[in-house]
Parts: structure tokens; sequence; C-alpha cells
């Protein structure tokens, strides 16, 4: 088993950490106190080509694959959250065209998502409908050779800068099918954008459609297969955009705890060398190993073509509830500074949390794992 | 205008942003370089840029050329991602050791066989050494004019750059006939970040490995047999203070204290 990464894997790093140090730290104190999305950064990182990484070469993408995705949301992540978010909430708008749609379908949409020159978003939660797919209530009714789709969805994130949304209605009874509908279709709006306590400058807020009428030619596979397309897309590129993002945090809340520590002087020594900082520090660490293994497992597993559902759900349910412990034990380390603005472990606190239920909470991660197991420790 | 080849001199060096991991042997009086990162040294990034903005405005390639271990090709790979049409590594034992004066001999050699060029851009100095000797020694080599601190290159008449140098307070402009060294700050530009399809195609390249017989170059001349500069010691200094204690009433010590700092200059 080799564990090592490729040099240019270990290249495409350092580049991303360089960008992201460079020219996303200087913006996150703007993005946490407006809670606006720095437009300029969105379009920069898919000029770099992060915004392609999942799409093949022919459709203008590098296709490098899904370890280098986790690459790129890790540091990308360990600067800004948001940020890391808000790109792999692209790849996910990507992913139904991708993965399932025709090949005039992705010669048509692909290379301008590739490029960041269209921004991508998958709307699918409702009020009624997050854990519970089924439940949705967003209806796609045929007139001709067009869909007219009517629903709300909500808690979606680039719901007001996405270009290419992937939207779920259903078509029937217990039927559901994913359209692609852009920006500037008529009966398609951004609702309420909401207003988060952390991830700030990543955008969440409601899609609206009123009568929306979208070509036929813009449903992704056939009528029916639009809840096997959401599942696999949130569970492959969701789930593991989502536990990068936080491995992010992890890897930064690591780096800050022994920095701070390893400054800070209590008794006449920094508290580096107090056992108590150190058994946080090292909770810190088992939290960031154990997280970025089975991040780079899930995500090589997926490489290699691998059914990893359960893999997926894993890394997501853990990093996350990793992020939100390692966050809350750097507030510690750094005591009373731990909880003001101008130091950032309240901010990678607070930036933890929404990742917990994004893509699915801990209940339904846990429910996708237990159907693997089950069938495999039989 | 046309152009022929931007060189541009590279070194790696330690990740500036870790120095502090670094240490001394206290022996061999070499910096103990394992467990920091290497990178390009940042003036060098910045020498590579300004070479792509020329090649990306006036046509001709760009030719990076770097004297290092064999590590250093990752250092010559990032340059080819960042956009270099061409990587060469002088790499070989007989280079050990090199002072500035070698190093620069060696480098001049190298860029006899590469044949034409219009400009050398070079960092102003390294992070490690600081000597900021290699520029202006490698323009001697050469038989070119040389330019230091250069913080903006125009280019005017064919054949003739115009070039704003950085002094203290200030600057100074200096006209300098091609071909010509250019030495860079870090004014000049930002250099850019390399996208994913550059560190791909970087990865699929060549990257030339010269040794000192390619370059001909003659064995009293190179290494440490060809550098008449020699590293005594190294070490920290200890940066010691003199203090003075003033007694007395509060107003007693201000005037004191003021009299002291006009007796010292600081005020």
């Amino acid at each position: 088993m080799d564990f090592s990464f490729t040099p240019e894997q270990e290249m495409l790093r350092k580049t991303v950490r360089d960008f992201a140090e460079k020219e996303i730290a200087p913006k996150v104190d703007w993005m946490d106190e407006t809670g606006k999305v720095p437009m300029d950064l969105v379009k920069r990182m898919s000029e770099l080509g992060f915004g392609g990484v999942l799409i093949a070469k022919e459709y203008g993408g590098t296709g490098v694959g899904h370890i280098a995705r986790i690459i790129i949301l890790e540091e990308i992540g360990r600067v800004s959250a948001a940020m890391a978010n808000t790109l792999q909430i692209h790849h996910l708008g990507e992913s139904p065209i991708i993965y399932f749609g025709t090949e005039e379908q992705k010669k048509k949409w692909l290379p301008s998502m590739a490029k960041g020159k269209k921004i991508g978003a998958l709307a699918l939660t409702e009020p009624v409908g997050g854990s519970d797919v089924l439940g949705i209530q967003t209806v796609a009714k045929k007139e001709g050779d067009a869909y007219v789709i009517t629903g709300r969805k909500c808690f979606i994130t680039n719901s007001h800068i996405s270009d290419v949304c992937g939207v779920i209605a259903k078509t029937g009874e217990k039927e559901l099918t994913c359209f692609i509908v852009e920006k500037g279709t008529p009966g398609f709006s951004p609702g309420r954008e909401e207003n988060k306590f952390g991830l700030r400058g990543c955008n969440t807020g409601e899609v609206v459609l009123e009568n929306c009428k979208v070509p036929a030619e813009n449903m992704i596979g056939k009528p029916g297969d639009g809840l096997r397309i959401a599942l696999s897309c949130i569970s492959n590129v969701g789930r593991a955009g989502v536990g990068a993002s936080a491995l992010g945090i992890v890897r930064r809340c690591l780096e800050e705890a022994v920095k701070y520590a390893n400054k800070r002087t209590l008794y006449g020594k920094p508290i580096a060398d107090i056992q108590a900082i150190q058994w946080l520090i090292t909770d810190i660490y088992m939290d960031y190993e154990i997280s970025r293994w089975m991040a780079y497992y899930a995500a090589w597993l997926r490489d290699q073509g691998a059914r990893c559902d359960a893999e997926n759900s894993l890394q997501k349910f853990w990093t996350t509830e990793a992020a939100v412990r390692c966050a809350q034990k750097l507030v510690d380390i750094f005591g009373a500074y731990g909880v003001l603005k101008e130091y950032v472990p309240q901010r990678l606190l607070r930036d933890a949390w929404p990742l917990v239920s994004a893509a699915g909470t801990l209940e339904i991660m846990k429910l996708v794992m237990v159907r693997e197991v089950l069938r495999k420790y039989a | 205008m046309n152009f022929l080849n931007v060189i541009v001199c590279i070194k790696q060096v330690p990740d500036p942003q870790h120095l502090s991991k670094i240490t001394i042997d206290p022996i061999s009086k070499t910096i103990r370089r394992e467990d920091v990162p290497a990178v390009i040294n940042p003036l060098d990034k910045h020498a590579l840029e300004e070479g792509l903005r020329i090649r990306d405005k006036y046509g001709g390639r760009v030719i990076v050329l770097s004297m290092c271990p064999p590590q250093a090709e990752l250092a010559c790979r990032e340059a080819l991602a960042m956009g270099a049409d061409e990587a060469i590594l002088l790499c070989d034992r007989a280079f050990a050791g090199a002072d500035t004066l070698s190093t620069s001999y060696s480098l001049s050699l190298a860029i006899k066989r590469i044949g034409g060029f219009n400009m050398i851009l070079c960092g102003n100095e390294t992070v490690d050494g600081s000597t900021g000797q290699v520029p202006p020694q490698l323009a001697d080599f050469l038989n070119v004019p040389h330019v230091t601190r250069a913080r903006k290159i125009e280019f005017t008449n064919e054949g003739m750059v115009r070039v704003e140098r950085s002094i203290e307070y200030g600057y100074m402009v200096v006209e300098v006939t091609l071909p010509a060294v250019i030495a860079v700050t870090k004014e000049i530009n930002v250099p850019r970040i390399p996208t994913v399809s550059g560190i791909l195609e970087a990865h699929q390249r060549e990257v030339k490995v010269w040794t000192a017989k390619d370059i001909e170059a003659e064995e009293e001349k190179i290494g440490l047999a060809g550098s008449p500069t020699q590293v005594v010691d190294i070490f920290s200094p200890e940066i010691g203070r003199k203090g003075e204690i003033l007694k007395g009433e509060p107003e007693e010590v201000v005037k004191l204290l003021v009299q002291r700092l006009h007796e010292l200059g600081v005020i």
C-alpha cells in the first residue's frame, strides 16, 4: 500500500495553499462581517482550474479526479470553509451532468462550468423534504416538449449566485426527475437569502420556481431517475466536499493550537509544556489524522470507480463532528482570547457547525452506513 | 520587437516561512535543511514572472536555469507549471560547496551552451545566502551590463530597456542595452499561481540535467575548489541590551530620561 501523494498532488497542495493564503485570506474578515460572496474569488478558483477537476479534458476540465478535489478543498477550507463549500457545491452542480448527462448536455454546460463562467448548484431540499427526499413537493408537469416546474427549495448553497442549477422535482407519484434550469429562465429566481452564524461568505437561500418552463432536453436521464441521480451526486460529490471543507477546519485548528501553545506562556513556560494543553492538542491531532485518511480513502475508492456511499457518509459524519469539537478545544486552548472576534478560533467553530447537517444529517449518515454494514458483515 | 530567449536563474531555498526550524551543524558550519520545506527563492519567482510577462507580450521563450542538488527538480517543475518553456538543472557533485563566484562561473557556461538570449533575469538575492552577488558576477562572466534592484522594466527602443532601480528613499532610472542581466525586487510584479493543467503538464515534461562535463567546466573553477570565499563560521548573534535604571520621583525621572535620550541622539 502506498499512502504517499504523487509529486503532482503535492505541487497541487502547495499551489492551492499559496492561493488561499495570498488571495482568500485577506477577504475572510470581510466575508465574515458582511456575509457576502466574493464573486471575484469564485471565478478566480475556476480560472486556476479548481472548478473543472471532475470534468474530463474533452469538456474543458482537467479530469484529475476526487483525490485532487479533496486536496483543493482541504487547503481552501483551511483558510475559509465558506469558500471551500462554495466551490464544492459548484462541483455538485456539475455532477448530474458529468455522471448522468448525454453527450449534448455535457458539451452544452460543462465547458463554461469548468472555466467558472457559469456557477453550479443542486436544489433538492424543501421545508418538508430534506432527509425525507420523497416528501418534496416541487412538481414538474409535462406540456408539449417542455416541463413546467412549480415549487420552492430551501437551504440551497449558491442559490443566489448559480447560473446552472440542478432541480429535483416530482413528475409522478414517488417519481423524481432531475432538470437543469438556467439562470434567467422565466419563473426561476432566488428567494430569501439566509443569514447564517457561520460559513459566512457562502451563500445559502431559497430557489423559487413559479410555472418555470424548462425544455425537455434539460432533463438529466429519464423521468424517475431523479432520486438515484440526486443521492449518487450528493453521496459522492456533496458529502465528500462537505467533509473536505471540514477537514480544512480541523487542519487549521491543529496548526493554530500548536502555534499558540508554543507562544503563550504561563507559570514561566509555554503552555505547550502543560500536560492538559498537550492532551487537547493530541485530541485535535488524532481527529485530524483519522479525518484525513478517511477523506482520502473515500476519494481513492471513488477514483477507482468503486461504490463508496458508506465511506462517504463515514468521513462526512466523522470530519464534520471533528471540526466542531476541535474548534471547541481550540477556543479552550486560547482561553478568553478564543471568544474574541479578532482571533480565529471562534470563526472556525461558527464555520464548522453548519457543515454537520449539510448534505445530510448525522442520523442519515448512520442510516447509509448501517445498510452497508448489515450487508457486508452478514 | 522580436524576442529570443529570456533566461531566468532560480535557486531552491528553505521556505522563509519555516526559517525558525533551521539549525546549524556546529562541525561543518552548514545549514541543516532536513525537515524544512524547500521553495523557489521568492525573488526568483518574481524574476520568472517578469520573464513570462515579457514572453507573453513580445514572444520568444523563457528558459529556467538552476544550479542545485537533485531535489531542485521540483523547483524546476514548479517553474514549468508557472509557464516556463524549458527547465535546465545544473546538477553534479563537482558543484558542491560553490560560493557565488564559482556558481556564477558555472551558470555562465550553461548560458553559453543555451545560446542566444536577450535578457537574464534573477532575483536580487536569496533568502539563505542573501549576498546578492551572483547577478553582477554572472554579467561579468558573460561580458554584458547588469542592473540590480530592478522594480520596473520597460522596453524603449529596439534593444534597450529602461529600468527603475530601487535605492534608499526612492528609485533611480537607468537605461541599459540588451542583452543584460537584471536582478529584480519584489515590487516588480505579483507572481502568477500555476493552474491545475499547468501542474499536470509540468510533470509530463523533461527537466534537462546538465553536469560539469556537459558545460565543459574547468575543474579548478567549480565547487569548493573554485570558491575563493569559504564559510568559516555560522552563528546566531546574541542580542544583548544595555540597561540603565533611572530612579527618583516621576518628574525627576522624566527630566533625566529626556536628557539621556538627547545625549544618545534619539531625540
